[in-house]
């Protein structure tokens, strides 16, 4: 037993079984627990993290799948200050209640901001929709995407 | 009343103590200066409506010092004020009134010693900075009057109040101290307590584990269970380490299974191993529709009157009969059993000594839990402390104090290092406490001038109540203690007395509608386990009011912002409704005859709390039902204004979850248990569906703060279901407002168009 993770540009050899899920990985083994458990299903986006650039869901990705890949969290977005547009857009607005769904959001948010010459506003919400929200904060969270983003919010 | 400093001398209603501080009068139990800082204790806990924030912004206005130097701790067992439970939109009336309060008394209590310090007249000193200064410029730090042993001082609700106008945080607002670090990830949750191993957010002070060993209860879909044979935990943990080949710790007392282990992944995978080996028996049988109205209507267990917001224990007698009314009308509404829905399934840490049991937890209520943990495990309740950590927003009870409780009784099992419980996502959605379907059957009587003459409201619903809290040691209100081997009986539920309470919460209408008549009636037979959730019974009676109201206003040919205004010698309610409108601009969508529909609903929440107005407006797809929402306004009174970022977010973020209990939300029952898993079953919003919202905050800084977390949540199901007759002329009375009771009714449109 035991997997090899590339995270955060740093190569991890952990006693994981190949068949748990990313999430519980980089929570309990990496430190990166700004990945959060909230369906399990791909259904509400807390988890997201990139792999290979692109958001991905780590609660149902397996260990075993993600060996060999680039996996990129919110930690390493933040200390190398990819996230921070967006980050610093999100602690201007208070965009958030509760904050739970809000590091999924980031990494999503960052991801679009770094593959995407001109977003639209359009593109905001649809990689948005991937991701619950449950305290209501999206007309907030939507706001703090477009300032960071540059989409003029009329 | 000003004195010359500026200060407010209180009048005899602040002289009056709040609950808590009536409870907890020792002023060194809610402060303490230590090393340069402010210590603030509460027993109001962070949901997410951002208390923290405003505490810090009252304690630094109260005490002159900079917001950065003030710490906000609790609540916890033991070392925090007893407030309760964090919930009742209580969190800024009586929390940070209470700190407020505290913070006063500090003060005149750091200017009285600086005067014997100074040897200069209190009445001649300031405070700014931290320090207290006398006219001639010296100064002396709070630090140095007040040593570690603290202020000695008794809180007896006489010291008095910075001016409105002194006040610098408050009523301006200060950004959310906590939001950043949850922005950018940090392992702040009581979910990932034990996730890293060195987190520079973890205070020192309070014993948080660092690492954890990770448990699962293995549970089938229905709260009072019991397996068919006795599970044999060699037999289930030589199966998990066959099939995965990990090492697996399995505790099972009576029917209550737990998987542990040192590593999150190996436990999620042998729980699944376990669930397949685990025979359950049947759950008992329960009603095919629970939240049918007819069912909900024939199986009323009591009924008593409703006056002036209290249930009495008088008989309500039949309805008023209108029969002197020019016109008469009737409806009755209903909504469906609804989730909370958190998107953090509960979680929760505990670790037992052999002699003592720590707990970490996010439920709303950590002074509750600690009897009710203690009595399940028949533990003295000294040997119990539990300590709120934040979790995801929980908008009531949820499965908080159950995970709370499973990881108690995991770790008395396995004493030693901390155990953390996570619950699945199947788990929060079928096994959290829902909230109530509930009926609201209404009729009034309109004279020739179209004002109400008489009006009744039956409101009939199942249990608001099922919190846990001391029961003695045969009950208990907590999930594992139904099943675990020295079982507890779970309470039978009962109404609830009381001012606004529950079913009957804003079933009183603050309108003048003539002779009123009101009604609570208790529904028995609930097959599921239901509780507090978000404005309780206010969701459903505003629904209704206010829908009704609209349909009053239209047979009255008045409009309904004037309708109301007609019916309220409130000047602050028609003061609300105006805003509201205003804001929206009037409540006809520009757009002519393809128009969306705008609608119009207003509470004044538990007739003593915030004034809220909303305006909603929503487009119809006549072809396939589906509501789209566009555009919302929210006007809101809450009286003196602590922290308006913070009451806007609340305000914003109600309306929204309401307009998703409207729109999308309904928990089937089946079989007397729930059958929704996850977020497919179970939708609620998406970004994509979420409209714009604005809102709009009537500064009154010199009333009463009052409180507003849930008061937009009752008008919005009635400001969206206004605007949907509005665009389509169809009126549209149970939730939610799915596609295909559109159609319905717009069918019905067409085979009736005058309905």
């Amino acid at each position: 037993m035991g997997v090899t993770v590339r995270v955060n540009e740093i190569e991890h050899e952990v006693a994981a079984h190949e068949r748990s899920p990313l999430l519980w990985v980089l929570r309990g083994e990496l430190n990166c627990a700004s990945a959060k458990y909230g369906c399990g299903a791909e259904q509400c986006g807390a988890c997201c993290v990139l792999v290979d650039g692109m958001p991905a869901f780590s609660c149902s990705i397996t260990a075993g799948e993600a060996s060999g890949r680039d996996v990129t969290t919110l930690e390493g977005l933040v200390a190398d200050g990819r996230a921070a547009p967006v980050v610093e857009a999100m602690v201007a607005r208070d965009a958030g209640q509760c904050g739970y769904c809000l590091p999924g959001i980031v990494v999503t948010l960052t991801a679009l901001q770094e593959r995407s010459a001109a977003p639209t506003a359009d593109d905001v919400v649809r990689a948005l929709d991937d991701h619950l929200c449950r305290c209501g904060s999206q007309p907030r969270i939507l706001a703090a995407a477009y300032a960071a983003l540059g989409i003029a919010d009329d | 009343m000003t004195d010359t400093a500026g200060r407010q001398s209180p009048s005899s209603r602040e002289r009056w103590l709040l609950g808590s501080l009536a409870r907890t009068p020792d002023l060194d139990a809610w402060l303490a200066l230590r090393a340069g800082r402010v210590i603030v204790r509460t027993g109001k806990a962070e949901l997410g409506q951002g208390i923290r924030t405003a505490l810090v912004a009252v304690a630094a206005d109260e005490l002159a010092v900079d917001p950065g130097l003030i710490d906000i701790e609790g609540p916890a067992t033991g070392s925090s004020p007893n407030e309760g439970i964090t919930a009742g939109s209580g969190s800024i009336e009586q929390g940070a009134m209470a700190v407020r309060q505290a913070c006063a008394h500090a003060r005149r209590a750091l200017v009285a010693r600086a005067a014997d310090h100074l040897g200069v007249p209190a009445a001649e000193l300031s405070c700014a900075d931290g320090s207290v200064r006398s006219s001639d410029g010296r100064a002396v730090s709070y630090w140095e009057l007040v040593a570690e042993a603290g202020f000695g001082v008794t809180i007896d609700g006489a010291a008095a109040t910075v001016a409105p106008r002194e006040r610098r945080w408050t009523g301006r607002g200060l950004p959310r101290v906590d939001l950043p670090a949850k922005i950018r990830g940090e392992p702040v949750f009581v979910h990932d307590l034990g996730a890293v191993t060195r987190s520079r957010d973890v205070a020192a002070d309070d014993n948080r584990p660092h690492t954890v060993r990770h448990a699962r209860v293995v549970r089938p879909g229905w709260i009072e269970h019991a397996l068919t044979e006795p599970a044999d935990p060699e037999a289930l943990a030589a199966a998990v380490r066959r099939v995965l080949g990990v090492p697996i710790d399995i505790v099972v007392d009576g029917s209550f299974v737990a998987v542990v282990a040192d590593r999150e992944g190996n436990a999620v995978l042998a729980a699944d191993v376990v669930r397949e080996r685990l025979r359950w028996r049947d759950p008992p049988p329960g009603p095919d529709a629970p939240a049918d109205p007819q069912r909900m209507v024939a199986a009323v267990e009591s009924s008593v009157l409703v006056d002036e917001g209290t249930a009495t224990e008088a008989d309500p007698g039949p309805p008023l009969s209108h029969r002197d009314a020019a016109t008469a009308l009737s409806a009755t509404y209903a909504k469906p059993f609804l989730l909370h829905g958190s998107i953090g399934p509960s979680s929760a840490v505990a670790r037992y000594d052999g002699g003592r049991l720590e707990v970490w937890t996010h439920s709303q209520g950590v002074e509750p839990l600690r009897p009710a943990v203690a009595e399940a495990l028949g533990l003295p309740v000294e040997a119990v402390t539990v300590r709120h950590v934040d979790g995801a927003g929980c908008y009531g009870h949820n499965g908080a104090d159950d995970a709370a409780f499973d990881a108690a009784l995991v770790a008395v099992h396995r004493p030693g290092p901390a155990v953390k419980v996570q619950w699945s996502r199947a788990d929060e959605h079928r096994l959290e406490p829902a909230s109530p379907a509930m009926t609201v059957a209404l009729s009034a009587g309109l004279d020739e001038h179209g004002r109400l003459r008489s009006w009744n409201h039956d409101v009939y619903s199942y249990s608001h109540g099922s919190r846990p809290f001391p029961m003695g040691p045969e009950r208990s209100g907590l999930l594992a203690a139904w099943s675990q081997a020295d079982a507890r009986r779970r309470p039978g539920s009962q109404p609830r007395g009381g001012f606004h309470s529950g079913a009957h919460r804003n079933a009183d209408p603050l309108y003048d509608v003539g002779d009123r008549r009101i009604a609570a009636h208790f529904v028995g037979g609930c097959p599921i386990r239901t509780s507090s959730t978000r404005s309780l019974g206010a969701f459903a009676n505003v629904f209704a009011i206010e829908s009704f109201m609209d349909e009053l206003a239209h047979a009255a040919g008045v409009p309904p912002d004037r309708f109301r205004a007609l019916h309220l010698t409130n000047r602050r309610a028609v003061e609300v409704i105006d805003a509201a409108v205003e804001l929206a601009g009037g409540l006809t969508a520009p757009g002519g005859v393809d128009a969306p529909g705008r609608g119009l609903a207003f509470a004044r929440y538990e007739n003593v709390k915030a004034y809220v107005a909303v305006v909603a407006e929503a487009a119809v797809d006549a072809r396939t039902g589906a509501i789209r929402l566009q555009r919302a306004w929210i006007a809101a009174d809450a009286g003196e204004v602590i922290d308006p970022g913070g009451l806007a977010n609340q305000l914003e973020g109600g309306f929204v979850q309401a307009a998703s209990w409207t729109l999308r939300e309904e928990l089937t029952v089946e079989n007397g248990h729930v059958t929704c898993t996850d977020w497919d079953s179970y939708p609620i919003l998406r970004f994509s569906e979420v409209p714009r919202v604005e809102t709009r905050l009537l500064h009154r800084p010199d009333q009463r703060v009052l409180g507003a977390a849930e008061a937009v949540t009752g008008p919005t199901p009635a400001a969206i279901a206004n605007a949907v007759f509005q665009a389509t002329g169809a009126r549209l009375r149970q939730l939610p407002l799915s596609p295909k009771r559109v159609l319905a009714a717009l069918d019905a449109l067409v085979d009736s168009p005058n309905p």
